[in-house]
């Protein structure tokens, strides 16, 4: 069996006192598609931004890389967040900079590379996701779709190893959203990373996802390939994957 | 309803008729070891009973999947209900006075705890800042600079103009009774400088800035940009509060002079027209009553105004929760709370500086 990228052992996530996810343990696996399943409000946000230090973790084990993160200091784990790249739910463009701004950011951050570099990885990125045209507009200038791929070319600005998507196709109507994990699944081949996907698209669960973690109301119900997920006896998946809602 | 054989075992009705009765027997029998509940021999169920099964399962501390016996009619409403979320309806436990206070004092002692580390990283990475701008948006403090200074300075200067005839024209009329005109100046000069200037400027950029730092860090942590800053490894504080930090302080002193300073012409022109004194004789008495110490305590508390106000307007920006309405509710907070600090820093330094404690 491979070795997990992102192991996690008893994570247990709290806002204030209430526990939201209780004694999650799961591993992510390299290059497959991890989708993430799970009711509105089940905590699937909340468990990928304690995976990134984003949310402090309450208690459990993050093991990233082989190497555990939650009791890392914030200059080492920057050196782990850069070989991450995350696309947030919201899309999360920084209103006030330009597309270009928004891509260039990482590279200037992460990296000590030469403008020009710079300048051409950034016209990469924005030709893989289509918005070549769009390098200079602001963010409130672009529709909902284009958003999403504006932030999709950021967090792919680093080559991460591991891409995250939280909802990547929420808002975004079904053709566009199809496009969406289209690209989503050629740049996986493309640059060859790991993906953890939250997604409620049966469509496109079947035709990009590896492995199926399902969440109910902050623990783990499921975890395992998808032909397993399809074949469980667990009720709430089982409705899943026959009706296409929780 | 019966309880035998560690199972509680219903039949018949559970509905809104008869849950508030088998709810009361459920009380009764609750304090047994109890591990499932057999429903297969109800014969009709709603909402109500589906909730009541919610409940007695939380109350015993059981998880439906393994103590649950449920047959089709049972299932079927309950597949139902759960997947509207009766499930995750989570009991809010009534609390009595004392444990309200005691969270309410645990809230507020790690508001302080957060208020302090706030503080502490806005000096910290506002002093680095002023060496090193890595991490900082490009060119935002002229830009911050502008926003809080010039924008500023037409409704600072009107009000200003304002408060200083009101002020001058209020104490004339008393003045003239006793032939004491020329004190109009003293009056003018010392309030403006120390008091009427710094507070009248703070109070407008309460309003101004505060609400504006808190509302921008609010909805850029609403839409997750501020996670989106720290996956880039930026630290929001550095990037966001910093240059708004920088630019209120680069403006602040200049914002007080010109209030002040508006504030006496106000006063200059009411002595001129009412008081029947000349433009020199005022301005020489002013500068014969004022010290230096006065301007600088003026100054000085000025500083600490703006600076509260930056911080107070973070501190409300970054501890949002909600969404969209959230904004606006940390926004009104953040002017409130600032204007309020600004009114106490001042009641605290008059304190200092004039019964000397
Ligand atoms: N910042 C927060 N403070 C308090 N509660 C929160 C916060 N963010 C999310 N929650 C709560 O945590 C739970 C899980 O939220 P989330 O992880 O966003 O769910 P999902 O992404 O699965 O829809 C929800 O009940 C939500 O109300
Ligand atoms: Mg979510």
């Amino acid at each position: 069996m491979k070795k997990p990228i992102i192991s996690i052992k008893n994570l247990v996530a709290k806002y204030g006192e209430e526990t939201i996810l209780d004694k999650i343990s799961m591993d992510i696996f390299p290059q497959e598609v991890t989708v993430i399943l799970g009711g509105s409000g089940c905590g699937k946000t909340t468990l990928i931004k304690n995976i990134l230090k984003l949310y402090n973790p309450y208690s459990g084990s993050v093991k990233i890389f082989d190497e555990e993160v939650t009791t890392m200091d914030e200059q080492e784990f920057d050196d782990i967040l850069s070989k991450i790249g995350m696309l947030f739910q919201n899309g999360a463009l920084l209103n006030s900079l330009s597309i270009y701004d928004n891509v260039a950011i990482p590279l200037e951050q992460h990296t000590a590379l030469p403008k020009k570099i710079i300048d051409k990885m950034i016209k990469v990125k924005l030709d893989l996701v289509n918005l070549s045209h769009a390098v200079n507009m602001i963010p409130s200038e672009l529709s909902g779709g284009m958003k999403k791929r504006a932030a999709l070319a950021r967090a792919i600005a680093l080559d991460p190893d591991i891409l995250i998507c939280d909802e990547p196709s929420a808002g975004l109507d079904p053709l566009t959203s199809a496009n969406l994990d289209e690209l989503i699944l050629k740049l996986k081949d493309l640059l060859n990373m790991t993906i953890v996907i939250v997604t409620h698209e049966l469509a496109s669960i079947h035709r990009i996802a590896d492995r199926i973690i399902f969440l109910d109301n902050g623990k783990l119900l499921f975890s395992g390939t998808l032909e397993e997920a399809k074949q469980t006896d667990i009720v709430e998946v089982r409705t899943f994957f026959e009706v296409g809602t929780f | 309803m019966e309880y035998r054989e560690q199972s509680l075992f219903f039949d018949g009705e559970l509905t809104k008729h008869t849950v508030p009765a088998l709810s009361y027997n459920f009380a009764q029998v609750k304090n047994q070891l109890i591990v499932t509940l057999d429903l297969r021999m109800v014969t009709k169920i709603d909402s109500a009973g589906i909730a009541f099964i919610d409940e007695m399962l939380l109350q015993l501390d059981l998880e439906p999947g393994n103590s649950l016996y449920m047959n089709e009619i049972v299932k079927t409403a309950y597949n139902t209900f759960t997947s509207v979320g009766i499930k995750q309806a989570k009991i809010v436990v009534k609390e009595d006075h004392f444990t309200r206070l005691g969270s309410a004092f645990i809230i507020f002692l790690n508001s302080i705890k957060d208020g302090i580390s706030l503080i502490a990283d806005i000096s910290y990475w506002s002093f680095v800042g002023i060496f090193n701008k890595k991490g900082q948006r490009k060119g935002s403090v002229i830009q911050q600079a502008l926003f809080i200074g010039v924008d500023a300075l037409g409704i600072i200067a009107l009000l200003s103009m304002i408060l200083g005839l009101i002020l001058a024209l209020q104490s004339a009329a008393q003045l003239r009774q006793f032939g004491a005109n020329i004190f109009v100046a003293d009056l003018m000069g010392v309030s403006m400088v120390t008091e009427m200037g710094p507070i009248l400027t703070a109070i407008i950029l309460a309003g101004r800035s505060g609400s504006s730092i808190a509302s921008e860090i609010a909805t850029m942590k609403v839409t997750e940009e501020i996670d989106a800053l720290k996956m880039m490894a930026i630290n929001p504080i550095r990037y966001i509060v910093v240059p708004k930090f920088h630019a209120i302080t680069i403006c602040i002193p200049l914002l007080v002079t010109a209030s002040t300073l508006i504030g006496i012409f106000g006063g200059l022109i009411i002595a001129v027209t009412y008081l029947e004194l000349s433009a020199t004789v005022f301005v020489n008495r002013i500068f014969e009553v004022l010290t230096f110490r006065d301007a600088i305590i003026g100054l000085g508390k000025s500083y600490f105004f703006a600076w509260v106000i930056v911080i107070i307007g973070s501190y409300y920006g970054f501890n949002v929760k909600g969404g969209a309405e959230g904004v606006g509710k940390v926004t009104t907070q953040a002017v409130v709370a600032s204007i309020f600090w600004v009114i106490i820093l001042d009641a605290i330094n008059s304190l200092i500086f004039y019964f000397k404690i």
